[in-house]
């Protein structure tokens, strides 16, 4: 392999003291996710992160879907800001992608336009009677299990390893489109080669997947899906991605971003039902996860608490290749051990 | 008889040596062990399809006078006024003053790792015109798997007129090689599929609007206009390429054998820290000349004069008459 220029393209990451940004909808499609990353964090690296209870939407979604306006949306993010604040925070972290694209994107605003910096100062004072620093740093939660991924290595029961034929898992990495396609020198590697995903695969004993449409759109788009009429194009898009990776037969995706993670997933069901196709060898589908629940389960979390039953494609084809064990009897089962509901099987995919 | 320094043993060095050293001693140094590096890494010249060893030939054949003193392997590092001299250093340490110097020092193409979207130094299908002009001198031209292609594509502009790249400026001579190359793999090659993609094409020379029509008209070259995006390889090791047709409005995503890239010429190493350390550095690294309408081979600098493409991007031909200009300037300025 000759040089390769995106080595160079790294960023500053905090190395403690983090104010964690909850995401709206990442609790209801991945319920695990948020809660390990803070534990992971916490019990595993023995970080300081805060966790606000008064902390709100950034107005992502409804931002890019133009129906909230830069104003509001400046003025929200000022408040996050001095939710950071108040607590004697400088290392700002969304959980979110697109928080993390919003961010970003508002302090290069405020950055080229102070005048915007100190209309949002007064708007949130009029509002709230809020006062509020800058972050000296903003990291995707992403980013900071990628600065750690080595310790981490160093605490895992796993690795992405085959038990059965000793060689590498296969992993597909994608990116949130957030994350470094609006400002590629916020993201690990740019946004050609971004390493962020790719890095901890690597490091942790996998192989990643390089294939013709690795960069392409996971097909959420914001508008290409909330409006109903254009959920074709949103289906289309993944599914173009995944007839691009299936001739390299990966044993598991992983992304960084909300929508990705869903519609990669999610999506398949949906092929599936629609065309009776799936993309691995056995009709189970390619299972989806998200970079914490990766982490989580390397390092012998059990993938029940990290929620792992709420995908849409099952993920016990890589349990059982990498030899995580897990007790089929309480996937459905609560806290409490009480049973749950079950859901209902979908037609073509194997479960 | 005056002693004049000449650092760069190119097109231009040559030349100019050749005419100086009628009259007057000349010290050619030049880093490489051979002459003339740019040239030998060429095939044909366009317009004429000139085979660059026979120039090559040509112009070391102009080096036999006994005025001339070739110093080959001996890297000049810094460059700087002395009293009246220019204090040349070399990377041994060695030192030699001289009245008179002429930089030229010429060009090294673009590093196109720097473009990694569109895959050089990482999917093998991906080379530049550099790597595909060797092939054509070596006369095969395979593909990653060994095999004749069958279909080669092109893209001009990488690392020139690009922001990314910090390049802003036109390389001039990528387009006109494109249209050469695109030839001259037709002639190889018939049954290869052949394209370019272009942003618009600056067919400026005498000659170049005639190439480009029987490029198209004779040997079935297509070109769109339009930029690729990035490239990919495929699973049977092709490249896989996503660009824009802008011409016919619509995005196309096809795979091809090889992906050539035209890297644009740059300041080379020696340009940017010779012009550096003697004052006369210009855009993008390049030496910058007093004036390019009147001045064109002055400097700012008594007694420094500048030839050929360490000015800016150049043809072969076009350094040639740049270097005879050069050596009339030097001689006039001694006369003085």
């Amino acid at each position: 392999m000759e040089k390769r220029y995106w080595n160079e393209y790294q960023k500053a990451i905090a190395d403690n003291h983090y104010f964690y940004e909850r995401s709206c909808i990442r609790q209801t499609f991945f319920p695990g996710s948020e809660a390990a990353f803070l534990n992971i964090l916490r019990n595993d690296l023995g970080k300081d992160i805060y966790d606000s209870s008064h902390q709100h939407t950034c107005t992502g979604i409804g931002y890019h879907s133009d129906v909230v306006p830069f104003e509001t949306t400046m003025t929200i993010v000022a408040r996050l800001f001095s939710l950071m604040t108040e607590h004697g925070y400088e290392n700002y972290v969304p959980s979110c992608v697109t928080s993390f694209g919003v961010i970003t994107e508002i302090l290069e605003k405020w950055h080229d336009n102070p005048e915007l910096l100190d209309q949002a100062r007064e708007l949130l004072r009029k509002a709230t009677g809020r006062e509020f620093n800058l972050p000296n740093n903003v990291a995707h939660p992403s980013d900071i299990i990628y600065k750690f991924r080595f310790e981490l290595k160093e605490k895992m029961k796993y690795q992405l390893v085959n038990r059965f034929t000793g060689k590498p898992l296969r992993g597909v990495e994608h990116i949130g489109c957030h994350y470094a396609k609006i400002f590629p020198k916020h993201g690990i590697g740019n946004a050609e080669f971004p390493y962020v995903l790719a890095g901890m695969i690597e490091a942790w004993g996998g192989e990643v997947v390089d294939y013709p449409e690795r960069r392409h759109c996971c097909g959420f788009g914001f508008r290409q899906y909330l409006v109903q009429e254009n959920r074709g194009y949103s289906v289309a898009n993944s599914k173009k991605k995944f007839e691009s990776m299936e001739p390299y037969e990966p044993d598991f995706i992983v992304a960084n971003c909300p929508g990705c993670t869903m519609f990669l997933d999610k999506w398949q069901y949906t092929i599936a039902e629609m065309e009776h196709k799936t993309y691995d060898k056995e009709g189970r589908g390619i299972p989806v996860l998200t970079y914490e629940e990766l982490a989580g389960l390397l390092l012998g979390y059990d993938p029940w608490v990290l929620g792992l039953q709420m995908h849409q494609v099952q993920c016990e084809s890589l349990l059982n290749k990498i030899g995580i064990a897990y007790d089929p009897d309480t996937k459905y089962k609560g806290v409490s051990g009480k049973m749950l509901a079950m859901p209902e099987k979908p037609t073509v995919l194997k479960v | 008889m005056a002693n004049i320094a000449i650092i760069g043993a190119g097109p231009a060095g040559i030349e100019a040596a050749s005419i100086l050293a009628k009259r007057h001693h000349v010290t050619l140094f030049e880093r490489a062990e051979t002459t003339l590096t740019n040239i030998h890494d060429k095939a044909l010249l366009f317009p004429d399809f000139t085979s660059a060893e026979d120039l090559a030939t040509q112009l070391d054949n102009k080096l036999n006078n006994p005025n001339l003193e070739l110093r080959l392997n001996t890297e000049i590092k810094s460059l700087v006024r002395e009293d009246n001299n220019w204090r040349l250093t070399d990377s041994a340490g060695n030192q030699y003053d001289f009245p008179y110097v002429l930089l030229a020092t010429g060009y090294h193409v673009f590093d196109a790792h720097k473009k990694e979207e569109l895959g050089y130094g990482i999917y093998k299908g991906v080379i530049t015109s550099l790597e595909l002009e060797k092939m054509i001198k070596g006369n095969q031209i395979l593909n990653v798997n060994g095999d004749t292609p069958q279909q080669i594509t092109f893209l001009q502009c990488v690392g020139s007129r690009d922001e990314k790249s910090g390049n802003h400026y036109c390389s001039k001579v990528c387009c006109v090689t494109a249209v050469k190359q695109a030839i001259e793999v037709k002639k190889m090659l018939p049954n290869t599929d052949v394209y370019v993609f272009y942003m618009d094409l600056r067919m400026w020379g005498q000659g170049f609007e005639e190439m480009y029509r029987t490029a198209q008209e004779e040997y079935g070259v297509n070109f769109v206009r339009g930029r690729i995006s990035e490239a990919a390889a495929t699973y049977d090791n092709r490249v896989q390429i996503k660009a824009e047709d802008t011409l016919m409005g619509v995005p196309l995503n096809l795979s091809t054998d090889l992906l050539v890239l035209m890297v644009g010429m740059c300041a080379s190493d020696g340009t940017r820290q010779l012009g550096e350390s003697a004052g006369v550095s210009g855009e993008y690294g390049f030496a910058k000349s007093k004036s390019e309408h009147l001045a064109d081979n002055l400097t700012e600098r008594d007694g420094l004069f500048v030839a050929g493409a360490c000015k800016r991007p150049m043809s072969v031909n076009d350094t040639i008459q740049d270097a005879r200009a050069a050596a009339v300037t030097i001689l006039n300025t001694i006369q003085e």
